[in-house]
């Protein structure tokens, strides 16, 4: 090969060698760091490894964990696309939670209507928390950011009063004593899976997740509506020379952003809780956007860089229990690949990648990948 | 190896169809040169995925000349530019500074170096006032902490210095680009620069400004200093060069200096064959009204009456040119008339609708074409391929959509037609539209909007950037959409591209049409007097 071939070859996929080495590079990190401290790092990480991917176990255990992760990932994605930084992933997975245990507790369907409901209910909870943040910004051109993560405190109290609430009496569970949770959903509308020898249920969100994987990938890539909310956010003088509203485009991918989020909330409750509880699954929303960033935004980096992150989470425990570590290294290892990702000028330099070309300087400050 | 050759052997010229042949163009040398060589560029040859940008260009620049570097538009003069400031790096070949090799890995090497560049699209940041742009990547390096006056006095002495007024609080958004300009220069000196390149500095000023910063050249080369001048007009050139060299498809086809050359000579130099530097055109025929505009008011961004009370017609199968200089409303009345701007009073029609509050796309789907003024900000979107830049108003509608599918077929084919019908230069319709020459994204904008189904043209600053071959052939195909029965409004910068290409001729000046005439009824000295303010 030529040497220009090879540069372009480079060009071409260092973008997705960046990630993987970023992840590479944590561990290594992670690794020196459980040695330092006395720990016995081979042990953990053979640990980690089959408590994640290791056994079929551990595999649909990491699968499930990661569903909600994917799927809120590209909700965080989509507004990004369309240049606009949800930090609200969280509260809308809670707007959708509740609509779809509302769904679930007060009727009983056949399961091939109830289960569809339950995810449109999901979905509009989710798009509806999530548009008052984007007319918000459409109108009054108030930071979403700041919207956003109001919403997600307003979303987590409200949830908890919903639930609490014996006076009158709301979402909370009237059988439940201590008053933590929603009573659960009818089993028409619990999602059916499969259970292979003696792992857990693998219910069917994952396949929810690929789904909308590649449909948010096809929508930016083939469709009008797609192209229009992307331009919005690169360019939206250039979007409004071409004769699209730059206000309606930030309202809706808001608004679609909300419904992906609400849908990863609809799934865990019909999946894998059926209720509502206070301790609900809180931080997915957050650890999304370390999701999506390592995926740059890439809805098939996304559904890879999920499972990672499920993964990880899920060996945790084994790790725990083979080298007798804290759970808590791995959010160190975690907090390290998004630091190596954020500034991948360090993995650019470790590995010797090439810079990217002018202009298109850092990802987090400008854009996942632009077009 | 076989499979790398198509992207580096293949001879550059032959992508380019047509006008590739290289006839034989004598080189000539100036002699007794007695001033000492501060650059000198030796065999540089820069590939890019399918284009060889350069191919073996060797210059020289002496202290205290000013080289014009002339070239088609894609010839590879930014490039060669962007290699001596560090960034691009060569592929093959040396360059020496004061006859030292120096391969500059950043800007901020060639900086240190005292190389500074003014770039053909701005690098200022516009919330910032001048004093930080200054001071921004020289922060901590030079001074040890963040004084703002000092480096304000600093910049008041430039200014003084070499003639470039500048008022250093100034917010940069709040400048027009004529003092951008003098702010990019002046950061580059505040860096010590001893040799400054300046790409396309005039594009974008007005005549007046051009003057000022032809003066603001001799200064700098009075004192000392080498400049690399690019631009594509050639009397400039004639005007301020001392020598001349001229690109095409990567190579230095020629050197020569102003006593040797003519506009003519410079024009077939560059571009390989005569270039008629006037256009022919027949007596117009108008037909019925297309564009009417009534008592129209608009306001700027800061709230300022700009476009105060104007009416004009244009006709079918007619060019109405709007003169005047820069910055007395013509902006603000062109976003108005787009629907990109909300007009205060008055009533805008276009072919019968009522249009005033219209957004912009109820008018593009009337059969509006706009070329717009600020080609990066509101013509293309720098990032995304040729081809989605070239539906960029289309993408919506048939062939282009089934519904709510784009058609990714449709879009190619469209994107390669413009290519071939305007000689845009390029690789491949599948490239970031960053890519391209900045005159190659003009063209490529101005083949997008002839390309539509049109009864209205609004064109602005149509050939601002483009090379006298390609500027002739826009000429042309302005002129042959009018006789296609198409009502034309040009709004140029250039007197001369007025006088050229208009039927009639309203002058703006501070909001107002001072006067509206048919071409030919006043010379270029009464029309320069009323742009001046004169009719008043
Ligand atoms: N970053 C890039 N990536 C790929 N190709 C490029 C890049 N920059 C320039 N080119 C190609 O190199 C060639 C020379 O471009 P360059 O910008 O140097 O032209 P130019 O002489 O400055 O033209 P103009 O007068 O239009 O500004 C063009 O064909 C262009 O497509
Ligand atoms: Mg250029």
């Amino acid at each position: 090969m030529s040497r220009s071939a090879i540069v372009a070859f480079w060009e071409r996929y260092s973008p997705a060698l960046v990630p993987v080495l970023a992840v590479f590079t944590a561990l290594v990190v992670g690794a020196l760091l459980i040695g330092l401290t006395g720990g016995d790092w081979q042990a953990a990480y053979i640990g980690l490894w089959q408590g994640s991917f290791g056994t079929p176990r551990a595999l649909v255990d990491t699968i499930i964990r990661s569903t909600p992760y994917i799927i809120c990932g590209l909700a965080v994605a989509l507004a990004f696309k369309a240049g606009l930084f949800n930090i609200g992933a969280e509260g809308q997975l809670y707007a959708g939670a509740l609509c779809a245990v509302v769904i679930g507790t007060t009727m009983q369907l056949p399961p091939i209507f109830h289960i569809p409901l339950g995810i449109i209910a999901g979905a509009l909870g989710g798009a509806a928390w999530a548009s008052i943040a984007g007319i918000l910004k459409a109108r009054t051109g108030a930071h979403e950011v700041i919207n956003t993560i109001m919403l997600n405190y307003i979303a987590l109290r409200l949830t908890d009063w919903l639930i609490k609430s014996r006076q009158p009496l709301l979402l909370g569970d009237p059988a439940d004593t201590s008053g933590s949770r929603t009573p659960h959903i009818a089993e028409t509308m619990r999602l059916p899976g499969v259970s292979l020898g003696n792992t857990n249920t693998l219910h069917l969100g994952i396949l929810l997740a690929v789904i909308l994987v590649f449909g948010v990938a096809w929508f930016f890539k083939r469709t009008t509506l797609g192209f229009e909310l992307r331009m919005a956010g690169t360019n939206p003088n250039a979007a409004r020379y071409a004769g699209i509203s730059v206000p309606r485009s930030i309202i809706l991918a808001m608004a679609f952003a909300g419904g992906l989020a609400g849908i990863a909330g609809a799934g865990e409750v019909m999946g894998v809780r059926y209720e509502v509880s206070t301790n609900f699954i809180s931080g997915v929303g957050f650890d999304a956007i370390a999701v999506a960033l390592l995926a740059r935004g890439n809805p098939v980096g996304i559904l890879f860089a999920g499972l990672l992150w499920g993964g990880l989470l899920t060996g945790a425990r084994l790790m725990q229990v083979r080298a007798g570590l804290s759970i808590d290294v791995i959010k160190i290892i975690q907090a390290l690949i998004i630091m190596f990702i954020a500034a991948d000028q360090i993995v650019r330099f470790l590995y010797r990648i090439p810079q990217r070309k002018a202009g298109d300087e850092t990802m987090v400050s400008k854009g996942w990948g632009g077009g | 190896m076989v499979s790398g050759l198509p992207a580096t052997s293949r001879c550059p010229l032959c992508l380019y169809g047509k006008n590739s042949y290289l006839p034989k163009v004598t080189t000539v040398t100036q002699e007794g040169t007695e001033r000492p060589v501060v650059l000198e560029a030796r065999q540089i040859t820069k590939r890019f995925p399918g284009v060889t940008a350069n191919d073996q260009v060797s210059l020289r620049l002496h202290k205290g000349e000013v080289l014009a570097l002339l070239g088609e538009n894609g010839a590879g003069k930014s490039t060669l530019m962007n290699i001596l400031y560090g960034l691009y790096s060569q592929d093959a070949g040396e360059i020496l500074v004061d006859g030292q090799p120096f391969r500059a890995k950043s800007p901020h090497d060639a900086i240190a170096r005292g190389i500074g560049m003014v770039h053909q699209h701005f690098q200022l940041v516009p919330v910032m006032s001048v004093v930080e742009n200054v001071m921004l990547g020289n922060e901590i390096t030079r001074w040890g902490f963040l004084s703002r006056r000092k480096v304000a006095e600093h910049i008041l002495e430039i200014s003084r210095r070499y003639g470039l007024p500048v008022e250093p609080y100034a917010l940069v958004a709040d400048l027009d680009v004529g003092a951008q300009q003098r702010v990019e220069i002046i950061k580059a000196l505040y860096r010590n620069a001893d040799i400054l390149i300046l790409d396309e500095p005039t594009a974008v000023l007005t005549p007046q400004e051009a003057d000022d910063l032809v003066r603001v050249m001799r200064t700098l080369t009075a004192q000392g200093k080498a400049l690399i001048f690019i631009t594509h007009k050639l009397r400039e050139v004639l005007e301020v060069a001392d020598r001349i060299v001229v690109l095409r498809a990567g190579r230095v086809v020629g050197e020569t200096t102003p006593r040797e050359a003519s506009e003519a000579s410079l024009a077939a130099m560059m571009v390989g064959r005569s270039v008629l530097l006037r256009v022919e055109k027949a007596e117009a025929k108008p037909g019925a009204t297309v564009l009417s505009v009534r008592d129209l008011q608009v306001r700027d961004d800061r709230r300022l009456m700009v476009v105060d009370g104007v009416s004009l017609e244009v006709h079918a199968g007619e060019i109405l040119g709007i003169a005047g200089v820069q910055g007395n409303g013509q902006t603000e009345l062109v976003q108005a008339l787009t629907g990109l701007r909300a007009s205060e009073a008055g009533s805008i029609e276009i072919a019968g609708n009522n249009v005033t509050s219209a957004n912009p796309r109820q008018i593009s789907e009337l059969g509006v074409a706009h070329i717009p003024e600020d080609r990066q900000r509101d013509g293309i979107v720098t990032s995304y391929p040729l081809t989605e830049n070239g539906v960029l108003e289309l993408y919506y509608r048939p062939p282009f959509a089934r519904g709510i599918v784009r058609n990714e077929g449709a879009i190619v084919q469209h994107a390669k037609q413009l290519v071939a019908d305007f000689d845009v230069r390029t690789p491949s319709v599948h490239v970031e539209a960053s890519s391209l020459s900045g005159g190659n994204q003009q063209k490529f904008i101005v083949a997008r909007e002839f390309s539509r189904d049109l009864k209205l043209l609004i064109a602005a600053q149509p050939t601002r950037g483009i090379d006298v071959g390609s500027i002739e052939f826009i000429h042309q195909q302005i002129i042959k959409k009018r006789d296609e029965g198409v009502a034309v409004l040009l709004v140029s910068a250039e007197l001369d591209e007025i006088l050229a290409l208009s039927d009639l001729i309203a002058v703006m000046y501070h909001g107002h049409i001072v006067a509206t005439v048919r071409n030919g009824e006043l010379t270029r000295e009464q029309l320069g007097l009323l742009m001046a303010g004169g009719g008043e």
